[in-house]
């Protein structure tokens, strides 16, 4: 089996492509990126994707009740987002309101991060990149809860594509044991390469 | 056409020119930075010292790599249709 740190590389790099979609679409305008179809499906497509990537992963990867908790309601919260918006760049969803499916995707993942995680900040590089992933996806989840207000909102849109760049770039700086600015305890393991 | 109006159509070709070439900057400047990460961490890419490594190391540690690969991913399925699809407009 791939390290459980080799799996958040993976979806680091599933949110890189997020991010790189979302600042696409908002360097061009909806009208351009709407010109070939299947361009309209790629962000919510991956998004669904990964929600359904996340099955896998609770499934293989957790270890306690609470840990597959929060790596399901990660899957299920995904989908939905990714389903919402899926509906809406197909044309069958119309309301705008079904973009706070992406907001609350937010705010149950950043809870989940940091109910889950039972270390304090510091105790290895690991409890630290929840901590920080937990409340950077709280906070962000203002970008696209201002976006249900005002879809043309471009500060929203930038802030919200920078929220998915910072998932990637603390995914990919985890490790599964690591020291974070010299500190490790040592209940966390060995650490490795 | 008027010569107010060309100049409004003028600036805006411009604009979307603009806009084109970061678009199309986005994918080379993703590649570029896995690059500069596997320079300044040359340990993720495990393919530069296989020796005793197994399966998944050889294949899911390559962390920078991904870097690159989703550049270039973008670059060619999204970024270049996108920047055609500007010019076309």
């Amino acid at each position: 089996m791939p390290r459980a740190e080799m799996v958040h590389w993976w979806f680091a790099s599933g949110f890189l492509m997020l991010g790189l979609l979302a600042v696409a679409r908002l360097l061009v305008g909806e009208e351009v990126w709407a010109m070939r179809p299947w361009r309209r499906y790629l962000l919510p497509g991956l998004m669904f994707l990964m929600g359904v990537l996340l099955w896998p992963v609770m499934t293989f990867y957790t270890n306690s009740t609470i840990h597959m908790i929060a790596h399901g309601s990660w899957a299920q919260v995904l989908m939905l987002a990714g389903g919402a918006e899926l509906g809406l760049a197909s044309g069958k969803l119309r309301s705008q309101w079904w973009r706070l499916c992406t907001a609350l995707t937010m705010v149950v993942s950043g809870v989940a991060f940091l109910v889950h995680e039972q270390q304090h900040w510091l105790f290895a590089r690991a409890a630290f990149l929840h901590h920080v992933l937990g409340w950077t996806l709280l906070v962000g989840a203002v970008f696209p809860l201002t976006q249900a207000f005002r879809p043309r909102s471009r500060a929203a849109a930038l802030g919200f594509a920078s929220v998915l760049f910072a998932i990637s770039f603390l995914l990919f700086a985890d490790r599964d044991t690591a020291a974070i600015f010299g500190h490790l305890s040592p209940y966390a393991g060995v650490p490795h390469r | 056409m008027s010569a107010e109006f060309a100049h409004a159509r003028h600036e805006r070709t411009i604009e979307r020119s603009l806009r084109a070439r970061a678009v199309l900057a986005l994918g080379p400047a993703t590649m570029l930075g896995g690059v500069l990460w596997a320079v300044v961490q040359p340990y993720r890419i495990t393919l530069l010292h296989p020796f005793g490594q197994g399966f998944w190391w050889l294949v899911g540690g390559e962390s920078p790599l991904y870097v690159v690969l989703a550049g270039l991913v973008f670059w060619r399925v999204v970024a270049i249709p996108l920047a055609e699809d500007m010019d076309a407009l």
